[in-house]
């Protein structure tokens, strides 16, 4: 037992939270959501879920020790939070080959080629579905509808998701009223037992998950707010200048993947603004992106794309706006 | 109503195990070691030799330049020697070391205990008073007081603040003299106001010290202009500008004073020793100190003369204990840890704190990942990430632009960081260089006029 | 269909060919004369980049030099005099004479020798734990072991030896840039001159301390004791602040300070090993008795 003191610079005490508690706070967060997905989907949210959180692990494994030679990370939690949220934005139904290839250049091109943690600019998982969409078209967008707890897998039925049924139903000339009929209720949106991916349907849950990270100051309120707050706005404006064409602000937020990103995806700790003022002006940014793409794109959802593109803007953002700092002199004009 | 500042600031646990333990005299060492420079400014100049006989508070050195304060000898002894000795910060420097032969004091000084009200000195006599005495501030920044209270032309003073917030963990020793000496600070206090000529004081004390809230609104009704102000717990309440911004919502600009905007501040410690130097003629030879500590046996507050070496104090709380991993001079946010005990006390010693080697390690490094919260805990709305990232990198440029030398050193950027990064260690040595260039820069252009 | 081709052949050839005038006129009119040997002189420049020249780069040490009256004081120290060579021929200029150079620490402060009398585990930079008083050790003098100096150096010639603690220099691979000596916050790696079969012989000490204390922190502490300076024959050796130097000018190599040393201070690298005589010495004094 040494008896030397100890001579390190102050401060010389610490506070609780460390990066692991903080993401294992997400994966709590989390669980609400996939409890849900369970529910709904049933083994085939299993699969792909337990799918993606092997091959993220697995992958940042590999590469750190064979690849980078650098000491090996995988019990910091992150490259389970990518796996999990990978795999929130992934239908029931998606052949294994395809989550371990979105994995890969989830952990491998969108992470570890920047340096690894902290270094990355663009959101690993965000990034993986991007590519998985535009790879294999078919089968990320045939959504399952919900079927309960089956052991279904890669044969569950498939049907359109809300989003997807107002965008073919515009372009054939229906109108808002018709197509409302066709969608699923308010409250089964809220619940969740309605098509679309694994961690996007069950709004409640992610709300569930949102509160849950803001007592635990995991997060703050600005991203998600600013998110959900600038889609209300914009899409009540287009509802209020064009009912028949554009639906109403509550559908656009219960449906597709805005709760999901706005809560989960876009305040992802490396890849979003530091700065409150920042967060803001990225948050209405996502939302204003992801309401252009799903009334004037070709896709029927946007969030993912709106946020890489704000992911973009981040290191800029960071560099220039600042909150006034105390005690700063403003100038006289 | 509570008050607080602002912006950012962190919740450590309080940790004052002493909170409720009475002060007592330490007894007189053997031999006590006094540095020449426990002041900001130039060291003081020593005026005695080695073989001299002195008396407990005659002058044993003299300040040098106007930013520098006197000091005086503790005790009454001879001298054995001035040399070179570690000190408290760390680094070497002279000290007056003396063996102590009794507890004989100057004449000049009333040893009486009762309460002078009646300031009879003018507002210039107990300015100079305070330079006489060494006063400097108690709360740990060791600021030489007749400086803060020489107003210098085209500046005024409107209100004088005392800092009794003690927002640390585990030191109380502002605690307790609040609670046991309250008159004695209240009359420091009208003094102070006397020599600013300023006719108001407001008393800022954080709302884990009820008692002492309690207690000096109580006495304070018997003084002219002198209110309570209780505080909502938050580190650093007790750093000036932010209690400045609590109290009365102003804000120091960058690179300027408080009294830019009208006020001085002074520790409750301060107002104490004000009291005895000008009312009892006692210069600054003692103060109260808090031993604490988790594992140590009998934690408690001593007053101390200026010289005794930790151990005794160690020695005083039941004796160290086996698992003590670090000493700590001062607090636990802001304190330097210190090397061996024997290193003195000195006029800004607040507490020694001793940690168990268990909670004295720092937990390993992981890469930042940009979670923010350092820059929500800055109570000065600095970019911590950014200055640790630019001093790293030799960028000193860019940091003296983000304002580096705004930072107060406070430590909740580090306390806070869930990947344990030493953002404080790289802010330190930033500001450091930034302060050298811009000196030099300075140096320069005054040379090219 | 056949109407197209033709088409988009002439209105591409011909927005090329507009292009191409336009960027011709442009580039006349915004010519900036450049000396062309800047050019040849950075061709025969080591590219490294690393600043040891003293200036911001291999081009701007190439401008400098086609600038330069005389090439004295202007030096490569990667490319040595070789480079130094070439670069004089072709500007017609003298070569300077340059005495290559390498990278020493000047300390020898092992844990063996200098044992810890703390222990510091902020962060790992001699910069700041330079600023944090005595580092680990009693001596405020020594190497800090953070490892400030194997970062800087780009040409991979240092790495710390966890052992010793003390940065190790890959004398083959050191340039001399002078990286690493700019990097030390306590100053105490030095560029001595190479001699050949790289031997070297050093006073591995930087203590300023009077002998006493100087001892007390560290067992091969330089004492200022003089013995050295006494022994040595050629006037190498100076005592200044309580420490001893070797001027590698004068330094003949003889080793008799290395042998004189009372605590090992000195250094001596490279050499065959000696003949022993401490065999006599042993029998004379046994004869004695």
């Amino acid at each position: 037992m040494s008896n030397l003191l100890n001579i390190s610079p102050s401060p010389h005490t610490h506070g609780k939270e460390t990066t692991r508690k903080l993401m294992f706070g997400v994966v709590i967060a989390l669980m609400p959501a996939l409890a849900a997905s369970v529910l709904y989907f049933g083994m085939g949210a299993v699969i792909v879920t337990a799918t993606s959180i092997i091959s993220c692990i697995l992958f940042e494994f590999l590469i750190q020790k064979y690849v980078l030679k650098k000491p090996v990370s995988i019990t910091d939690g992150s490259a389970l939070v990518t796996g999990l949220l990978l795999a929130f934005n992934l239908p029931s139904n998606i052949p294994v080959f395809i989550i371990i290839l979105g994995s890969l250049v989830a952990i491998g091109i969108a992470k570890m080629t920047f340096g690894g943690l902290g270094n990355n600019p663009f959101n690993p998982a965000l990034v993986g579905r991007v590519f998985m969409l535009i790879s294999f078209p078919v089968q990320m967008t045939s959504w399952p509808i919900p079927a309960g707890l089956s052991t279904g897998y890669t044969d569950a039925i498939t049907g359109a998701t809300p989003l997807a049924i107002i965008k073919e139903g515009l372009k054939n000339g229906e109108s808002i009223s018709q197509l409302m009929e066709k969608v699923p209720t308010t409250m089964q949106m809220f619940l969740g037992k309605i098509g679309g991916s694994i961690g996007e349907v069950a709004a409640i849950a992610l709300l569930i998950g949102f509160a849950y990270m803001l007592i635990r100051k995991i997060i703050t309120w600005h991203i998600p707010v600013s998110v959900i707050g600038s889609i209300a706005i914009f899409t009540t404006i287009l509802w209020l200048v064009n009912p028949e064409k554009n639906a109403d602000p509550m559908f656009h937020i219960l449906a597709g993947g805005v709760l999901l990103g706005a809560i989960f995806m876009a305040t992802d700790y490396v890849t979003s603004p530091m700065n409150p003022k920042s967060m803001l002006i990225y948050g209405c940014g996502i939302g204003v992106l992801t309401v252009i793409i799903r009334v004037w794109g070709a896709y029927p959802e946007g969030v993912s794309f709106a946020i890489l593109i704000m992911n973009a803007f981040v290191p800029l953002m960071n560099k220039y706006i600042k909150t006034k700092r105390f005690g700063e002199e403003v100038k006289n004009g | 109503m509570l008050k607080t500042f602002p912006v950012g600031g962190i919740h450590p646990p309080d940790e004052k195990l002493t909170a409720k333990t009475a002060v007592k005299y330490l007894p007189i060492p053997e031999t006590v070691t006094i540095p020449v420079s426990q002041h900001i400014g130039s060291p003081a100049e020593t005026i005695v030799n080695k073989g001299d006989y002195v008396k407990t508070g005659q002058v044993i050195a003299t300040s040098k330049g106007f930013v520098s304060s006197n000091i005086h000898s503790s005790v009454s002894g001879k001298i054995n020697k001035i040399d070179t000795v570690v000190d408290t910060t760390g680094y070497k420097q002279t000290a007056v070391i003396i063996d102590v032969e009794g507890d004989e004091w100057i004449e000049t000084i009333d040893r009486s205990d009762d309460l002078v009200t009646e300031i009879k000195l003018s507002a210039e006599e107990i300015t100079k008073r305070c330079l006489e005495s060494g006063i400097v501030g108690m709360g740990g920044a060791t600021f030489p007081s007749h400086v803060k209270l020489t107003i210098p032309s085209g500046k005024k003073c409107e209100l004088l603040i005392i800092n009794g917030v003690e927002c640390e963990p585990f030191l109380t020793s502002d605690h307790r003299l609040m609670l046991e000496k309250g008159d004695q600070i209240l009359v420091g206090i009208s003094i102070l106001m006397k020599a600013l000529k300023v006719e108001k004081a407001i008393i800022g004390i954080e709302n884990n010290k009820i008692d002492a809230i309690e207690h000096l609104t109580e006495l304070a009704t018997k003084f002219k202009g002198i209110t309570i102000q209780a505080l909502k717990v938050k580190y650093p309440q007790g750093g000036e500008k932010q209690l400045i911004k609590a109290l009365i919502n102003r804000e120091v600009p960058s690179g300027h004073l408080p009294l830019d905007v009208g006020v001085v501040v002074h520790n409750v410690g301060t107002a104490y020793a004000v009291y005895e130097a000008v009312q009892k003629n006692k210069p600054l030879f003692e103060r109260v100190v808090t031993i604490t500590g988790k594992s140590v046996a009998q934690p408690g507050n001593y007053f101390v003369r200026i010289g005794t070496s930790i151990k005794k104090l160690i020695e005083a709380a039941g004796g160290m204990p086996d698992d003590t991993g670090k000493i700590i001079s001062g607090g636990p946010m802001m304190g330097k840890a210190v090397s061996n005990i024997d290193v003195p006390v000195v006029k800004g010693t607040s507490g020694i704190i001793l940690f168990p080697s268990g909670e004295s390690e720092r937990s390993e490094l992981s890469p930042c990942v940009r979670c923010g919260k350092c820059i929500s805990v800055c109570c000065l709305n600095l970019e911590p990430y950014l200055l640790m990232t630019l001093s790293e990198k030799g960028l000193f440029e860019r940091a003296e632009e983000e304002k580096i030398t705004d930072c107060l050193e406070c430590g909740s950027c580090s306390y806070t960081c869930p990947a344990y990064r030493p953002i404080l260690d790289y802010i330190r040595l930033g500001k450091s260089q930034v302060i050298k260039i811009a000196r030099e820069r300075n140096m320069k252009s005054n040379a090219a006029k | 269909m056949s109407s197209t081709l033709p088409i988009t052949i002439i209105s591409l050839s011909l927005l090329a060919f507009v292009s191409a005038v336009i960027l011709y006129f442009v580039a006349q009119k915004f010519k900036v004369f450049e000396d062309p040997r800047i050019d040849e002189i950075q061709a025969v420049l080591p590219a490294a980049n690393c600043g040891g020249c003293g200036f911001a780069g291999c081009r701007n040490f190439a401008e400098a030099l086609v600038g330069a009256n005389t090439l004295e004081g202007l030096s490569c120290p990667v490319g040595g005099s070789e480079v130094m060579g070439l670069v004089a021929k072709m500007l017609g200029k003298e070569a300077p004479l340059v005495d290559p150079l390498v990278a020493v620490l000047l300390c020898n402060g092992t844990p063996e020798f200098r044992p810890h009398t703390s222990i510091y585990d902020g962060a790992s930079d001699c910069r700041i734990s330079n600023n944090l008083y005595m580092g680990e050790t009693d001596c405020s003098y020594g190497c800090l072991g953070n490892g400030d100096c194997v970062r800087a150096c780009i040409f991979d010639a240092m790495y710390m030896d966890n052992l010793t603690e003390l940065p190790v220099i890959i004398d083959d691979k050191c340039v001399a840039c002078g990286a690493c000596v700019r990097a030390c916050p306590r100053n105490i790696i030095e560029l001595r001159k190479k001699a050949k079969k790289d031997r070297k012989i050093y006073v591995a000490c930087s203590n300023c301390d009077k002998g006493a204390p100087a001892r007390r922190a560290c067992k091969v502490a330089c004492i200022a004791c003089n013995k050295c300076v006494k022994v040595c024959e050629f006037g190498a050796i100076v005592i200044e602040n309580n420490l001893a130097y070797i001027d590698a000018q004068k330094c003949t190599f003889c080793r008799k300070c290395v042998t004189e040393c009372p605590t090992n201070s000195i250094i001596e690298l490279n050499f065959p090993p000696r003949k022993p005589k401490a065999e006599v010495e042993v029998e004379v004094e046994t004869n004695k008795r």
